[in-house]
Protein backbone atom coordinates (compact mmCIF):
# COMPACT_ATOMS: atom_id res chain seq x y z
CA UNK A 1 0.00 0.00 0.00
CA UNK A 2 2.78 2.39 0.96
CA UNK A 3 4.82 2.17 -2.22
CA UNK A 4 2.45 3.57 -4.86
CA UNK A 5 1.27 6.43 -2.61
CA UNK A 6 4.87 7.39 -1.94
CA UNK A 7 5.74 7.34 -5.63
CA UNK A 8 2.68 9.48 -6.34
CA UNK A 9 3.57 12.00 -3.63
CA UNK A 10 7.19 12.06 -4.75
CA UNK A 11 6.17 12.71 -8.33
CA UNK A 12 3.84 15.43 -7.06
CA UNK A 13 6.70 17.02 -5.09
CA UNK A 14 8.86 17.22 -8.21
CA UNK A 15 6.00 18.50 -10.37
CA UNK A 16 5.14 21.12 -7.76
CA UNK A 17 8.72 22.37 -7.58
CA UNK A 18 9.24 22.48 -11.34
CA UNK A 19 5.92 24.28 -11.90
CA UNK A 20 6.64 26.80 -9.15
CA UNK A 21 10.22 27.34 -10.37
CA UNK A 22 9.17 27.86 -14.00
CA UNK A 23 6.32 30.06 -12.82
CA UNK A 24 8.45 32.39 -10.73
CA UNK A 25 11.00 32.57 -13.55
CA UNK A 26 8.25 33.48 -16.00
CA UNK A 27 6.22 35.87 -13.88
CA UNK A 28 8.11 37.13 -10.90
CA UNK A 29 11.79 37.24 -11.93
CA UNK A 30 10.96 38.66 -15.32
CA UNK A 31 8.38 41.15 -14.05
CA UNK A 32 10.14 42.46 -10.95
CA UNK A 33 13.78 42.32 -12.00
CA UNK A 34 13.81 42.97 -15.73
CA UNK A 35 10.63 44.99 -16.26
CA UNK A 36 10.31 47.01 -13.08
CA UNK A 37 13.69 47.22 -11.35
CA UNK A 38 16.23 47.27 -14.20
CA UNK A 39 13.73 48.35 -16.90
CA UNK A 40 15.90 46.61 -19.47
CA UNK A 41 13.01 45.36 -21.42
CA UNK A 42 9.69 46.95 -21.39
CA UNK A 43 6.03 46.12 -21.18
CA UNK A 44 5.89 46.12 -24.99
CA UNK A 45 8.56 47.36 -27.35
CA UNK A 46 6.27 48.09 -30.35
CA UNK A 47 8.63 46.08 -32.57
CA UNK A 48 7.27 42.68 -31.61
CA UNK A 49 5.39 40.89 -34.39
CA UNK A 50 1.75 39.86 -33.94
CA UNK A 51 2.69 36.18 -33.74
CA UNK A 52 5.25 36.87 -31.02
CA UNK A 53 2.71 39.04 -29.19
CA UNK A 54 0.21 36.19 -29.17
CA UNK A 55 2.83 33.70 -28.02
CA UNK A 56 3.88 36.13 -25.30
CA UNK A 57 0.26 36.40 -24.11
CA UNK A 58 0.11 32.64 -23.59
CA UNK A 59 3.51 32.51 -21.89
CA UNK A 60 2.31 35.23 -19.60
CA UNK A 61 -0.99 33.52 -18.74
CA UNK A 62 0.80 30.22 -18.10
CA UNK A 63 3.36 31.95 -15.88
CA UNK A 64 0.92 32.99 -13.19
CA UNK A 65 -1.15 29.85 -13.56
CA UNK A 66 1.72 27.42 -12.94
CA UNK A 67 3.11 29.52 -10.07
CA UNK A 68 -0.16 29.20 -8.18
CA UNK A 69 -0.62 25.58 -9.29
CA UNK A 70 2.83 24.65 -7.96
CA UNK A 71 2.09 26.25 -4.61
CA UNK A 72 -1.28 24.52 -4.22
CA UNK A 73 0.33 21.17 -5.05
CA UNK A 74 2.90 21.91 -2.34
CA UNK A 75 0.11 22.70 0.13
CA UNK A 76 -1.55 19.43 -0.84
CA UNK A 77 1.66 17.44 -0.22
CA UNK A 78 2.09 19.22 3.09
CA UNK A 79 -1.31 18.18 4.37
CA UNK A 80 -0.60 14.56 3.43
CA UNK A 81 3.01 14.08 4.52
CA UNK A 82 6.28 15.76 5.48
CA UNK A 83 7.61 17.79 2.58
CA UNK A 84 11.12 16.76 1.45
CA UNK A 85 12.34 20.34 1.24
CA UNK A 86 15.74 19.69 -0.37
CA UNK A 87 14.14 17.66 -3.09
CA UNK A 88 11.47 20.29 -3.61
CA UNK A 89 14.12 23.04 -3.78
CA UNK A 90 16.04 21.01 -6.36
CA UNK A 91 12.87 20.82 -8.44
CA UNK A 92 12.36 24.59 -8.09
CA UNK A 93 15.91 25.31 -9.29
CA UNK A 94 15.39 22.88 -12.18
CA UNK A 95 12.20 24.77 -13.07
CA UNK A 96 13.90 28.18 -12.99
CA UNK A 97 16.79 26.92 -15.13
CA UNK A 98 14.45 25.20 -17.56
CA UNK A 99 12.30 28.27 -18.03
CA UNK A 100 15.22 30.68 -18.36
CA UNK A 101 16.71 28.42 -21.00
CA UNK A 102 13.38 28.21 -22.83
CA UNK A 103 12.93 31.99 -22.59
CA UNK A 104 16.51 32.73 -23.64
CA UNK A 105 16.41 30.43 -26.65
CA UNK A 106 12.80 30.29 -27.82
CA UNK A 107 11.36 33.70 -26.99
CA UNK A 108 14.45 35.87 -27.31
CA UNK A 109 16.16 34.14 -30.20
CA UNK A 110 13.63 32.14 -32.20
CA UNK A 111 10.39 34.08 -31.77
CA UNK A 112 12.05 37.43 -31.11
CA UNK A 113 9.39 38.43 -28.55
CA UNK A 114 11.79 40.93 -27.09
CA UNK A 115 15.50 41.21 -26.44
CA UNK A 116 17.09 41.14 -22.99
CA UNK A 117 18.25 44.72 -23.32
CA UNK A 118 18.20 47.36 -26.02
CA UNK A 119 21.02 49.45 -27.44
CA UNK A 120 23.83 47.15 -26.29
CA UNK A 121 25.82 44.32 -27.80
CA UNK A 122 23.57 41.37 -27.09
CA UNK A 123 26.13 38.57 -27.33
CA UNK A 124 27.41 38.95 -23.77
CA UNK A 125 23.86 39.17 -22.38
CA UNK A 126 22.75 36.13 -24.30
CA UNK A 127 25.79 34.13 -23.19
CA UNK A 128 25.26 35.07 -19.53
CA UNK A 129 21.52 34.44 -19.71
CA UNK A 130 21.71 31.07 -21.43
CA UNK A 131 24.86 30.02 -19.53
CA UNK A 132 23.30 30.76 -16.14
CA UNK A 133 20.16 28.94 -17.20
CA UNK A 134 22.12 25.82 -18.13
CA UNK A 135 24.06 26.02 -14.86
CA UNK A 136 20.86 26.29 -12.80
CA UNK A 137 19.34 23.42 -14.72
CA UNK A 138 22.39 21.24 -13.99
CA UNK A 139 22.41 22.13 -10.28
CA UNK A 140 18.68 21.40 -10.04
CA UNK A 141 18.92 18.06 -11.81
CA UNK A 142 21.91 17.08 -9.65
CA UNK A 143 19.94 17.92 -6.48
CA UNK A 144 16.99 15.89 -7.73
CA UNK A 145 19.28 12.99 -8.49
CA UNK A 146 20.91 13.03 -5.05
CA UNK A 147 17.60 13.24 -3.19
CA UNK A 148 15.86 10.54 -5.21
CA UNK A 149 13.87 8.19 -3.02
CA UNK A 150 15.38 4.80 -2.27
CA UNK A 151 13.82 1.98 -4.27
CA UNK A 152 11.35 0.12 -2.12
CA UNK A 153 11.99 -3.58 -2.69
CA UNK A 154 8.83 -5.26 -3.88
CA UNK B 1 -25.25 64.99 -11.92
CA UNK B 2 -23.09 67.26 -14.01
CA UNK B 3 -21.42 64.38 -15.63
CA UNK B 4 -20.76 64.93 -19.24
CA UNK B 5 -18.45 67.89 -19.52
CA UNK B 6 -15.53 67.35 -21.81
CA UNK B 7 -17.37 64.48 -23.36
CA UNK B 8 -17.34 65.64 -26.96
CA UNK B 9 -13.77 65.42 -28.13
CA UNK B 10 -14.33 68.31 -30.46
CA UNK B 11 -15.64 70.46 -27.60
CA UNK B 12 -18.55 71.95 -29.50
CA UNK B 13 -20.33 73.28 -26.42
CA UNK B 14 -23.51 72.25 -24.63
CA UNK B 15 -25.19 68.98 -25.53
CA UNK B 16 -28.66 68.91 -27.00
CA UNK B 17 -31.33 68.68 -24.33
CA UNK B 18 -32.54 65.21 -25.24
CA UNK B 19 -29.01 63.81 -25.12
CA UNK B 20 -28.55 65.31 -21.65
CA UNK B 21 -31.81 63.65 -20.65
CA UNK B 22 -30.51 60.32 -21.94
CA UNK B 23 -27.42 60.50 -19.73
CA UNK B 24 -29.48 61.59 -16.70
CA UNK B 25 -31.81 58.62 -17.22
CA UNK B 26 -28.78 56.33 -17.42
CA UNK B 27 -27.48 57.58 -14.05
CA UNK B 28 -30.87 57.17 -12.39
CA UNK B 29 -31.39 53.66 -13.80
CA UNK B 30 -27.90 52.56 -12.68
CA UNK B 31 -28.51 53.91 -9.20
CA UNK B 32 -31.90 52.19 -8.96
CA UNK B 33 -30.56 48.84 -10.20
CA UNK B 34 -27.64 48.88 -7.76
CA UNK B 35 -29.89 49.92 -4.86
CA UNK B 36 -32.31 47.14 -5.78
CA UNK B 37 -29.37 44.71 -5.67
CA UNK B 38 -28.37 45.87 -2.22
CA UNK B 39 -31.93 45.92 -0.89
CA UNK B 40 -32.79 42.57 -2.45
CA UNK B 41 -29.82 40.93 -0.74
CA UNK B 42 -30.74 42.40 2.63
CA UNK B 43 -34.39 41.32 2.22
CA UNK B 44 -33.25 37.80 1.33
CA UNK B 45 -31.05 37.71 4.43
CA UNK B 46 -34.08 38.74 6.48
CA UNK B 47 -36.32 36.13 4.82
CA UNK B 48 -33.75 33.40 5.56
CA UNK B 49 -33.03 34.55 9.13
CA UNK B 50 -34.42 31.34 10.63
CA UNK B 51 -31.95 29.18 8.76
CA UNK B 52 -28.34 28.40 9.55
CA UNK B 53 -26.21 31.53 9.90
CA UNK B 54 -25.03 33.17 6.67
CA UNK B 55 -21.28 33.80 6.42
CA UNK B 56 -20.78 37.52 6.98
CA UNK B 57 -18.01 37.86 4.40
CA UNK B 58 -20.52 36.97 1.67
CA UNK B 59 -22.71 39.93 2.59
CA UNK B 60 -19.63 42.13 2.71
CA UNK B 61 -18.36 40.98 -0.71
CA UNK B 62 -21.75 41.46 -2.34
CA UNK B 63 -22.11 45.05 -1.21
CA UNK B 64 -18.47 45.84 -1.96
CA UNK B 65 -19.09 44.47 -5.46
CA UNK B 66 -22.09 46.77 -5.91
CA UNK B 67 -19.95 49.68 -4.66
CA UNK B 68 -17.26 48.82 -7.25
CA UNK B 69 -19.87 48.74 -10.00
CA UNK B 70 -21.18 52.12 -8.78
CA UNK B 71 -17.66 53.57 -8.75
CA UNK B 72 -17.16 52.36 -12.32
CA UNK B 73 -20.48 53.75 -13.59
CA UNK B 74 -21.17 56.95 -11.61
CA UNK B 75 -19.10 59.67 -10.02
CA UNK B 76 -15.62 60.98 -10.79
CA UNK B 77 -14.17 57.93 -12.57
CA UNK B 78 -17.16 57.70 -14.91
CA UNK B 79 -17.03 61.45 -15.56
CA UNK B 80 -13.33 61.36 -16.40
CA UNK B 81 -13.85 58.26 -18.57
CA UNK B 82 -15.61 60.40 -21.17
CA UNK B 83 -12.43 62.20 -22.06
CA UNK B 84 -9.69 59.92 -20.70
CA UNK B 85 -9.01 56.38 -21.89
CA UNK B 86 -7.02 55.67 -18.73
CA UNK B 87 -10.00 56.61 -16.55
CA UNK B 88 -12.23 54.53 -18.84
CA UNK B 89 -9.93 51.56 -18.22
CA UNK B 90 -10.03 52.07 -14.46
CA UNK B 91 -13.82 52.11 -14.63
CA UNK B 92 -13.71 49.04 -16.83
CA UNK B 93 -11.53 47.10 -14.37
CA UNK B 94 -13.91 48.05 -11.54
CA UNK B 95 -17.03 47.14 -13.49
CA UNK B 96 -15.86 44.22 -15.61
CA UNK B 97 -13.44 42.40 -13.33
CA UNK B 98 -13.49 43.46 -9.69
CA UNK B 99 -17.26 43.93 -9.29
CA UNK B 100 -18.09 40.55 -10.93
CA UNK B 101 -15.54 38.76 -8.74
CA UNK B 102 -16.94 40.29 -5.54
CA UNK B 103 -20.56 39.73 -6.60
CA UNK B 104 -19.85 36.06 -7.37
CA UNK B 105 -18.27 35.69 -3.91
CA UNK B 106 -21.50 37.12 -2.49
CA UNK B 107 -23.20 33.84 -3.54
CA UNK B 108 -26.52 35.47 -4.50
CA UNK B 109 -28.04 32.27 -5.92
CA UNK B 110 -27.38 30.31 -2.74
CA UNK B 111 -28.95 33.12 -0.75
CA UNK B 112 -31.98 33.27 -3.06
CA UNK B 113 -32.49 29.50 -2.74
CA UNK B 114 -32.46 29.85 1.06
CA UNK B 115 -34.76 32.85 1.10
CA UNK B 116 -37.43 31.83 -1.40
CA UNK B 117 -40.44 29.74 -0.39
CA UNK B 118 -39.96 26.07 -1.42
CA UNK B 119 -42.08 26.24 -4.59
CA UNK B 120 -40.29 29.32 -5.89
CA UNK B 121 -36.88 27.90 -4.95
CA UNK B 122 -37.71 24.75 -6.93
CA UNK B 123 -38.69 26.89 -9.90
CA UNK B 124 -35.39 28.77 -9.64
CA UNK B 125 -33.34 25.60 -9.54
CA UNK B 126 -35.30 24.28 -12.52
CA UNK B 127 -34.31 27.44 -14.41
CA UNK B 128 -30.67 26.91 -13.38
CA UNK B 129 -30.76 23.38 -14.74
CA UNK B 130 -32.30 24.44 -18.06
CA UNK B 131 -30.37 23.97 -21.33
CA UNK B 132 -30.30 27.73 -21.98
CA UNK B 133 -28.54 28.42 -18.68
CA UNK B 134 -26.30 25.46 -19.31
CA UNK B 135 -25.11 26.94 -22.61
CA UNK B 136 -24.77 30.52 -21.34
CA UNK B 137 -22.78 29.54 -18.26
CA UNK B 138 -20.50 27.09 -20.05
CA UNK B 139 -16.93 28.35 -19.55
CA UNK B 140 -16.16 28.23 -23.28
CA UNK B 141 -19.23 30.31 -24.21
CA UNK B 142 -18.85 32.65 -21.23
CA UNK B 143 -15.17 33.32 -21.98
CA UNK B 144 -15.84 33.81 -25.70
CA UNK B 145 -18.69 36.25 -25.10
CA UNK B 146 -16.69 38.14 -22.48
CA UNK B 147 -13.40 38.43 -24.41
CA UNK B 148 -15.16 38.77 -27.77
CA UNK B 149 -17.12 41.74 -26.43
CA UNK B 150 -13.89 43.43 -25.38
CA UNK B 151 -12.28 42.92 -28.78
CA UNK B 152 -15.36 44.34 -30.48
CA UNK B 153 -15.48 47.32 -28.16
CA UNK B 154 -11.87 48.36 -28.64
CA UNK B 155 -11.20 47.40 -32.23
CA UNK B 156 -14.35 48.77 -33.91
CA UNK B 157 -16.21 52.05 -33.91
CA UNK B 158 -18.14 50.92 -30.89
CA UNK B 159 -15.76 52.76 -28.57
CA UNK B 160 -16.38 56.28 -29.96
CA UNK B 161 -20.07 55.46 -30.45
CA UNK B 162 -20.37 54.48 -26.79
CA UNK B 163 -19.40 57.98 -25.77
CA UNK B 164 -21.94 59.73 -27.94
CA UNK B 165 -24.99 57.58 -27.25
CA UNK B 166 -26.37 56.95 -23.76
CA UNK B 167 -28.22 53.85 -24.98
CA UNK B 168 -25.09 52.25 -26.47
CA UNK B 169 -23.19 53.26 -23.34
CA UNK B 170 -25.78 51.50 -21.15
CA UNK B 171 -25.77 48.36 -23.33
CA UNK B 172 -21.97 48.12 -23.38
CA UNK B 173 -21.67 48.56 -19.64
CA UNK B 174 -24.51 46.17 -18.93
CA UNK B 175 -22.77 43.62 -21.16
CA UNK B 176 -19.41 44.13 -19.42
CA UNK B 177 -20.84 43.58 -15.94
CA UNK B 178 -23.10 40.68 -16.87
CA UNK B 179 -20.58 38.74 -18.97
CA UNK B 180 -17.92 39.44 -16.36
CA UNK B 181 -20.21 37.92 -13.74
CA UNK B 182 -21.14 34.86 -15.80
CA UNK B 183 -17.54 34.16 -16.77
CA UNK B 184 -16.28 34.52 -13.20
CA UNK B 185 -19.10 32.32 -11.91
CA UNK B 186 -18.37 29.66 -14.53
CA UNK B 187 -14.73 29.51 -13.43
CA UNK B 188 -14.76 29.97 -9.65
CA UNK B 189 -18.47 30.14 -8.78
CA UNK B 190 -19.37 29.37 -5.17
CA UNK B 191 -23.08 29.07 -5.96
CA UNK B 192 -24.51 25.65 -6.76
CA UNK B 193 -23.97 24.99 -10.45
CA UNK B 194 -25.62 21.88 -11.87
CA UNK B 195 -23.45 22.16 -14.99
CA UNK B 196 -20.09 22.84 -13.36
CA UNK B 197 -17.33 22.16 -15.89
CA UNK B 198 -14.28 20.06 -15.03
CA UNK B 199 -11.25 21.59 -13.35
CA UNK B 200 -9.27 20.96 -16.54
CA UNK B 201 -11.68 22.83 -18.80
CA UNK B 202 -12.02 25.72 -16.35
CA UNK B 203 -8.22 25.98 -16.13
CA UNK B 204 -7.83 26.04 -19.90
CA UNK B 205 -10.51 28.70 -20.31
CA UNK B 206 -9.02 30.87 -17.59
CA UNK B 207 -5.57 30.67 -19.22
CA UNK B 208 -7.06 31.48 -22.63
CA UNK B 209 -8.96 34.41 -21.16
CA UNK B 210 -5.88 35.81 -19.39
CA UNK B 211 -3.89 35.43 -22.61
CA UNK B 212 -6.59 37.19 -24.66
CA UNK B 213 -6.81 40.00 -22.11
CA UNK B 214 -3.05 40.59 -22.06
CA UNK B 215 -2.71 40.35 -25.86
CA UNK B 216 -5.52 42.90 -26.25
CA UNK B 217 -3.86 45.20 -23.70
CA UNK B 218 -0.57 45.13 -25.61
CA UNK B 219 -2.34 45.54 -28.92
CA UNK B 220 -4.15 48.61 -27.55
CA UNK B 221 -0.79 50.02 -26.44
CA UNK B 222 0.19 50.17 -30.10
CA UNK B 223 -3.28 50.86 -31.56
CA UNK B 224 -5.35 53.10 -29.26
CA UNK B 225 -9.10 53.25 -30.03
CA UNK B 226 -10.43 56.00 -32.26
CA UNK B 227 -10.10 59.47 -30.77
CA UNK B 228 -7.65 58.44 -28.01
CA UNK B 229 -4.29 60.17 -27.80
CA UNK B 230 -1.11 58.06 -27.85
CA UNK B 231 0.04 58.78 -24.27
CA UNK B 232 -3.44 58.25 -22.84
CA UNK B 233 -3.81 55.05 -24.88
CA UNK B 234 -0.51 53.70 -23.57
CA UNK B 235 -1.17 54.37 -19.90
CA UNK B 236 -4.69 52.95 -20.27
CA UNK B 237 -3.31 49.80 -21.93
CA UNK B 238 -0.75 49.34 -19.17
CA UNK B 239 -3.43 49.76 -16.53
CA UNK B 240 -5.50 47.12 -18.34
CA UNK B 241 -2.51 44.75 -18.43
CA UNK B 242 -1.32 45.04 -14.84
CA UNK B 243 -4.75 45.67 -13.27
CA UNK B 244 -6.16 42.72 -15.19
CA UNK B 245 -3.28 40.60 -13.92
CA UNK B 246 -3.99 41.47 -10.31
CA UNK B 247 -7.59 40.27 -10.62
CA UNK B 248 -6.56 37.26 -12.73
CA UNK B 249 -4.16 36.08 -10.04
CA UNK B 250 -7.01 36.19 -7.51
CA UNK B 251 -9.11 34.12 -9.94
CA UNK B 252 -6.32 31.53 -10.31
CA UNK B 253 -5.90 31.32 -6.53
CA UNK B 254 -9.65 30.89 -6.00
CA UNK B 255 -9.83 28.24 -8.74
CA UNK B 256 -7.12 26.20 -6.99
CA UNK B 257 -8.55 26.91 -3.55
CA UNK B 258 -11.74 25.22 -4.79
CA UNK B 259 -9.70 22.23 -6.01
CA UNK B 260 -7.79 22.15 -2.71
CA UNK B 261 -10.88 21.87 -0.56
CA UNK B 262 -12.63 19.49 -2.97
CA UNK B 263 -9.70 17.03 -2.92
CA UNK B 264 -9.30 17.09 0.86
CA UNK B 265 -8.17 13.62 1.97
CA UNK B 266 -10.31 11.82 4.51
CA UNK B 267 -9.33 12.42 8.08
CA UNK B 268 -8.54 16.10 7.58
CA UNK B 269 -10.87 18.78 8.85
CA UNK B 270 -11.95 21.78 6.81
CA UNK B 271 -8.87 23.80 7.80
CA UNK B 272 -6.63 21.05 6.42
CA UNK B 273 -5.27 20.10 9.84
CA UNK B 274 -4.40 16.47 10.28
CA UNK B 275 -6.71 14.96 12.87
CA UNK B 276 -5.19 12.31 15.06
Amino acid sequence: MKGPTHTRLDRRTVISGVLFGSGIAASIIDLFIFHLALQWHHFYDLLTTEVALTADGFFHAFGWFITVWGLFLLADIRRRTEVPWTRWSGAVITGVGFFQLLDGVVSHKILGIHQIRYGVDLLLYDVVWIGSAVLLLLIGVLMLHRTRPARVPA
Amino acid sequence: MDHREGHHHTGEGALPAEEMLGWAVFDVVVLLVLLAGALGYVLALWAARERSPWARHRTFFWHLGLACAAAGLLGPVATAAHSSFTAHMLGHLLLGMLAPLLLVLGAPVTLALRALPPAAARRLSRVLRSPVVRVLTHPVIAAAVNAGGLWLLYTTELYPLMHSSAVVHALVHGHILLTGYIFTASIIGVDPDPHRASMKLRSVMLILFIAAHSILAKWLYAHPPQGVEVGDGQSGAQLMYYGGDAVDIVLIVLLFAGWYSATRPRGLDAAGVRGR
